[in-house]
């Protein structure tokens, strides 16, 4: 029983002490952004990476998600003659909910990841070490142009996210479950809110943060080794995913609560 | 010029440096031998500031290297790590010239490209290289990338972790003259790391032994062979058998 309580207490302490050391790690990558010198080289890249090149996936996870909404809300509305709200449900659901969360989750799986596999194997390579003889700062040329850049370009991707999963979810509405192509976007366009969308694009930035604060504190302080590497970008995108959707729910809280 | 005095370094229960004093004077070549594991790489670490020493203090020019402006310090160093940490994602010419095109030693992106061409040259590259990435090129030819990086900045302190290691031995020699070059014509202060017998003989002005984690033995290149120590005689002979411990 002692044991168990010292077990528990240990894990415990652990655990705060990682919460600490990432809180350190946040604290120290947001006071880079007042002192200069500023890599825009570097940001740029970054915002092409994690921006421009996750469209695609964010596409096609938006338009498969939104037509699938589509059929659910059909099927699960006809049973109390409510097939009628398939377009306003969907817009809900994609921009407050399912745009931002599996936009969330498909940048931790992306960026993710490979922004901790790639700072993982340098630090692993001493290439970290290298930039600091070369008087350079890692968290200025590393961590902070790419968590700005994933802040920044998140809510643009979420906007995109939610804005193709309802065309998905109004192809498959006009198409298999025969609406009115007019009165399906008079209807979208009426029923959300300002506030709709603003939680969409705020929940965007908060997670386009995590996801790329979680890849560079993971690689950062990767263990060395290949494997070093591996469990750093495992943790990485594990832990982005779980705080997303812990911030989701907090997020959904602030927004909607009544 | 830089002093070191009872630096100690754990890593965990891995006892790596247990009490080192070295002095380096200024425009001093000192070569670090030892055995692989012995802490020579985590000794120049410990200078630089990227690894902290447990105890003990280490000064430049009198200051105590954690106190003084870092930006400032490291302006006065290069440094060419045994892995060479090329910079992956850049190409040959913008690792060399890394220095170059940033901070406080920025030039025009021209100027940087023929200064990192011409350092190229001095390691034996040619100008094609400047143009591949890393990754594309051979161990000894990456190791000589990192050395040109190294000097680029023509830094007051160089330091070369393992410069020969994977080279041939004509491009080893031209290596060695290379870095007794930089000493005596450019007036810089080196410390390089080697276990290669040849390099100690054609860089050194003083050899610095560690075993244990500690200086062994200590003095002017002219005296390893005559010295009595039997650590640093097996060492410089490569027996198998002396006072090193050898797993067999
Ligand atoms: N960052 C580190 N974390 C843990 N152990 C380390 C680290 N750096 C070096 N060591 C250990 O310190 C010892 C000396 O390493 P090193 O200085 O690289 O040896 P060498 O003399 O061959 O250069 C080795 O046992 C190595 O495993
Ligand atoms: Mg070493």
């Amino acid at each position: 029983m002692i044991r168990l309580v010292a077990a528990l207490g240990a894990a415990v302490l652990a655990g705060l002490a990682g919460l600490g050391r990432l809180a350190l790690f946040t604290a120290q990558t947001l006071s880079h952004l007042a002192r200069p010198p500023f890599y825009p080289r570097e940001f740029g890249h970054a915002l092409v990476q994690i921006g421009y090149n996750s469209l695609p996936v964010v596409g096609l996870t938006a338009l498969f998600t939104g037509g699938a909404l589509a059929l659910q809300i059909y099927a699960g509305g006809a049973r109390f003659s409510a097939e009628a709200v398939v377009p306003q449900i969907v817009a809900i659901g994609m921009v407050r909910e399912l745009g931002p969360v599996l936009v969330g989750l498909m940048i931790a799986a992306r960026v993710t990841s490979s922004i901790a596999a790639e700072i993982a194997t340098m630090k692993v390579t001493e290439q970290i070490d290298a930039l600091v003889t070369l008087s350079t700062h890692p968290m200025k040329y590393l961590t902070l142009p790419r968590v700005l850049a994933a802040t920044l370009v998140m809510p643009v991707l979420v906007a995109v996210g939610d804005t193709i999963g309802i065309f998905g979810g109004f192809i498959v509405g006009t198409e298999r479950l025969g609406f009115n192509a007019t009165t399906y976007l008079k209807n979208t366009v009426d029923f959300l809110e300002a506030r709709d969308v603003a939680s969409s694009l705020v929940k965007g930035a908060a997670f386009g943060f995590i996801a790329a604060l979680m890849g560079c504190y993971f690689g950062m302080t990767s263990a060395r080794g290949a494997m070093g590497v591996g469990r750093a970008t495992k943790g990485a995108v594990v832990a982005a995913a779980v705080l997303i959707l812990a911030a989701n729910l907090i997020l959904t809280e602030a927004f909607f609560a009544l | 010029m830089i002093r070191l005095a009872q630096v100690h370094k754990s890593f965990g229960t891995n006892d790596v440096l247990r009490g080192v004093d070295l002095d380096v004077a200024r425009g001093e070549s000192m070569v670090v031998i030892g055995g692989s594991g012995t802490g020579k790489s985590v000794l120049i670490k410990c200078i630089l500031g990227l690894v902290a020493p447990d105890s003990g203090t280490i000064t430049v020019d009198g200051q105590d290297v954690t106190r003084v402006p870092r930006d400032a310090f490291l302006a006065r160093f290069g440094m060419l790590f045994q892995g060479a940490a090329l910079f992956d994602s850049l190409p040959v010419w913008q690792n060399v010239a890394f220095r170059l095109l940033r901070g406080r030693l920025k030039r025009p992106r021209t100027e940087a490209r023929a200064i990192a061409i011409a350092k190229l040259r001095r390691v034996g590259l040619d100008a094609d290289v400047a143009d591949r990435l890393p990754a594309e090129l051979s161990g000894g030819m990456q190791k000589r990338v990192g050395l040109a990086r190294a000097i680029a900045a023509d830094p007051e302190v160089i330091f070369f972790d393992e410069p020969t290691t994977g080279l041939d031995p004509i491009m080893a020699g031209v290596i060695n003259a290379l870095i007794r070059e930089i000493v005596t014509e450019m007036g810089a202060t080196a410390i390089t790391i080697t276990h290669d017998m040849t390099s100690v003989r054609a860089i050194a002005d003083r050899v610095a032994m560690l075993h244990r984690g500690k200086v062994r033995w200590c003095g002017p290149v002219g005296d390893i062979d005559a010295a009595t120590d039997p650590y640093l005689d097996q060492f410089i002979h490569g027996r198998a058998d002396g006072p090193i411990e050898t797993l067999r």
